[in-house]
């Protein structure tokens, strides 16, 4: 699982690298630079792996020291140690050693927002009571000082326990050094005294320990104390029997909730250290500051949402396509020269049509996917995403979700496999599982080339108005798949997942300026997600739809052929000689595809698929492209003869003329809007099917949404060419 | 007066939190509890949600949920 990244590191630095010495987790508020501070420690000495058993990726990262090595672990950002979503949950496990087979970190190198102390202290004292050394960066001290916060260290020292603080400015470099000297040490260092914000609770805890058989840690008692549904309160009343611990509970909570307690506690506290170590100069309000408040009014807000939102799109589509085409191009060629170089047969077919269109079909999503997840990252780290929650929430609240969903079905756009991984930022199940339902109706790089050829195929290439016509039936597409996802989320929290609203509580970040290194990662391990979890599939798939639609192989067939091209050569010669030959080839091809399993499962299928206008060319080809849409338009190809590397205009030209045996004309306009419902609501993916099935736990919601989508896409296919026909 | 009715740019102090309302507690967690100052900031179309900062963090409340927070609205000339 380290491969991927090993291989990065040239060989002569290998021999240099140290084993870790020790392993160090990084914690801190989210958006507090901890990313960033991470990337500058580590550089590019990072690996993605998985924790075991949990379905959360890895992130960890080396510091090479003058002496020794260091192991960093990263995790994801959080405000207490209760943890609501998942991604919180995880980072919480990780820290107190929850997670088996993986031992709690020697240490934790505490990261602190200079600007947002209130909340990063809040979570540090926390933290001091878990009793392990650590160590305190506190970042953006840079903004700080321009804000006119200054803060004492010596006095926030004295608060701390004794726990070591080192300033550091991620964005110049500043204090970085002493903060990499320091860490080797952390491990053997003391830990902190115990906060004074709160004795009684530390105090319980210790009384209640001492009654114990098998004490346990304290941080795992006070951990059982303030949440009820902790896995170490079972273990505790067993010992101690229900009655003490409630009356313990009692004692410190009384009949509030104990997370309220603890907050008005703690946060007491806060404001007390604050009130010494913080000075707040009053500053003059610069113009950037001025202007950036002003488009936070309702109005300029929402506006500069839809523009955002509107450049990325046309960014995604005026870049990605001439990169796509690329991509098209090299896999042709490539064929081609495989093709011209092998005698015809299995493997010459095996290569170009397995390996290199399976290799293909993964690959040309890689710009669409880049370059929109190179927006949202670049939107992530400046803090803008979390503004564009709060302007959507109200809209995502008339379907039971929350802002929160927003970011994930913004990347659904690309790919659904990342965004419903993204959904782990969600609190709320029932509104994550909404969510994760609701994200693959979402237009993603692979529905693409299947609306473009047909939207090429079939609408006029006429203005209307200021617009173009296809443009507008591809926008309309993609609204019909984000009206699919909305009133499915709506339907699901309405019965399957009814419950009470989900809760909205996020901090909203200020702008800043985004970090390119982080972005740069980020970027790269989304990449490496869609590539590992999506592309892996893709490929499968493509191997498996090739064998299906080359074997069994009629030999009868390749004799005609042999017969045709002698015959051709005897009559013809120069240019309409090979045209001839390309010709018998192709309906070679098309024949030898029509009695293959493939083609055999497109007739058989063929009368469920009728009544929706759809002769056995086409249901093959949808057959094929369940386990994975990408395939469809090579198949097509394939199908209509025309050979699955030709020009898209000779493929055009045929579906154009496709006939049923009657003569009657196959791709009817009531056909082809049916047929792009079709897509814009089946869920033709086993990589999301898969993921699906990670992310919730259970087999019950991919099947569920297979069929759900299957069954949606079918019955409005269905509406629409039987009623589009009798018009 | 509650979070609620404030207005942008209105200072207050937050004087009692009904923290049984299901959703207040996160809140609390993210530090909107009794004696903290508040900056009411601006809300998004339709005044729902509301941005209010505490200690210079801004936080995202719904509309609904600032009912909880009872207040004393802070002379912003101090």
């Amino acid at each position: 699982m380290t491969d991927h990244c090993a291989a990065r590191v040239p060989v002569e630095k290998i021999k240099f690298r140290r084993r870790a010495s020790a392993t160090l987790a990084i914690i801190g508020n989210p958006n507090s630079g901890k990313s960033t501070l991470f990337n500058r420690l580590t550089g590019l000495r990072q690996t993605t792996g998985n924790y075991p058993g949990v379905t959360v990726e890895k992130h960890a990262g080396t510091v090479q020291l003058e002496s020794t090595a260091i192991e960093l672990v990263d995790l994801p950002g959080i405000y207490c140690l209760g943890g609501y979503s998942a991604d919180e949950r995880i980072a919480v496990d990780v820290i107190l050693g929850r997670i088996a087979d993986t031992p709690a970190p020697g240490g934790l190198l505490v990261v602190l927002d200079a600007t947002h102390l209130y909340q990063g202290l809040y979570l540090l004292q926390q933290l001091m009571e878990m009793q392990v050394p650590m160590i305190v960066a506190l970042t953006m001290t840079d903004v700080a000082t321009a804000n006119g916060i200054d803060i004492s260290i010596d006095v926030l020292k004295k608060h701390l326990g004794g726990i070591p603080i080192f300033p550091v400015a991620t964005t110049t470099g500043r204090g970085l050094d002493a903060l990499k000297a320091a860490l080797a040490g952390v491990v053997d260092s003391p830990p902190p005294q115990m906060p004074e914000s709160w004795p009684e609770l530390s105090q319980a805890a210790d009384r209640l320990i001492e009654q114990m058989d098998t004490p346990v840690p304290r941080i795992d008692v006070i951990q059982a104390l303030l949440h009820p549904d902790s896995v170490h309160l079972e273990i505790l009343e067993q010992q101690l029997g229900k009655p003490r611990i409630a009356e313990a509970r009692f004692t410190l909570f009384a009949d509030e909730p104990p997370q309220a307690v603890e907050a008005r506690r703690r946060y007491r506290w806060v404001r007390d250290v604050l009130g010494e170590a913080l000075q707040q100069a009053p500053i003059l309000e610069r113009f950037e500051a001025k202007a950036l408040r002003w488009l936070n009014l309702p109005w300029p807000a929402t506006l500069l949402f839809f523009t955002v939102m509107a450049l990325v799109f046309q960014a995604v589509f005026s870049w990605a396509t001439p990169l796509m085409d690329g991509i098209d191009a090299l896999a042709v060629g490539l064929s081609g020269w495989v093709s011209a170089h092998l005698p015809a047969g299995m493997v010459s077919s095996f290569i170009t049509d397995g390996v290199i269109a399976g290799v293909g079909s993964v690959l040309v999503f890689l710009p669409q996917i880049l370059i929109l997840f190179l927006f949202i990252i670049i939107l992530e780290d400046s803090g803008y995403l979390a503004r564009a929650a709060f302007l959507m929430d109200r809209v995502m609240r008339s379907v039971g979700l929350s802002g929160q969903s927003v970011i994930p079905m913004l990347s659904s756009f690309a790919c659904a496999v990342p965004a419903i991984m993204a959904t782990r930022v969600i609190s709320d199940r029932r509104a994550r599982i909404a969510t994760i339902l609701a994200a693959p109706f979402m237009t993603c790089s692979a529905r693409l080339p299947i609306y473009a050829l047909l939207i090429a195929a079939f609408v006029p290439d006429e203005s209307v108005g200021w617009m173009n016509l296809q443009g507008l039936v591809l926008l309309g597409l993609y609204m019909l798949g984000i009206l699919g996802g909305l009133t499915t989320a709506w339907m699901l929290k309405r019965t399957a997942l009814r419950g009470p609203k989900p809760d909205f509580a996020l901090a909203l970040p200020e702008f800043r300026w985004p970090n390119l290194q982080t972005v740069l990662i980020k970027l790269m391990d989304r990449i490496y997600i869609f590539l590992r979890r999506a592309g892996t599939v893709i490929f499968t798939v493509a191997i498996i739809v090739w064998a299906l639609a080359f074997f069994p192989r009629a030999s009868a067939i390749q004799t005609d052929m042999q017969t045709a091209i002698v015959q051709a050569e005897s009559t013809l010669s120069g240019e309409s000689l090979q045209q001839q030959i390309f010709q018998i080839e192709n309906e070679a091809a098309a024949a030898q595809l029509s009695q293959s399993f493939l083609g055999r499962a497109g007739r058989f299928v063929e009368p469920v698929f009728s009544p929706l206008g759809w002769d056995w060319r086409v249901s093959a080809a949808v057959i094929a492209g369940f386990p994975a849409r990408g395939v469809v338009v090579a198949v097509m190809g394939t199908i209509y003869a025309v050979g699955e590397k030709a020009e898209e205009a000779s493929l055009v030209s045929k579906l154009r003329s496709a006939t049923w045996p009657d003569g009657r004309l196959v791709f009817t306009l009531p056909m082809v809007l049916g047929l792009l419902l079709f897509y814009a609501w089946c869920l033709q993916c086993t990589a999301t099917l898969a993921v699906i099935r990670r992310e919730t736990n259970s087999w019950r919601w991919p099947i569920f949404a297979w069929t759900y989508m299957t069954v949606l896409g079918y019955t409005g296919a269905l509406l629409i060419y039987q009623i589009g026909s009798r018009l | 007066m509650t979070l609620r009715e404030m207005q942008a740019g209105q200072k207050a102090r937050i004087e009692k939190v009904d923290a049984s309302q299901p959703g207040v507690v996160r809140l609390m967690v993210l530090g909107l509890i009794e004696g903290a100052e508040v900056l009411f900031g601006n809300a998004a179309i339709g005044g729902d949600p509301l941005e209010v900062s505490v200690f210079g963090s801004a936080i995202s409340i719904r509309k609904q949920q600032a009912g909880n927070f009872r207040v004393t609205p802070i002379d912003s000339n101090d």
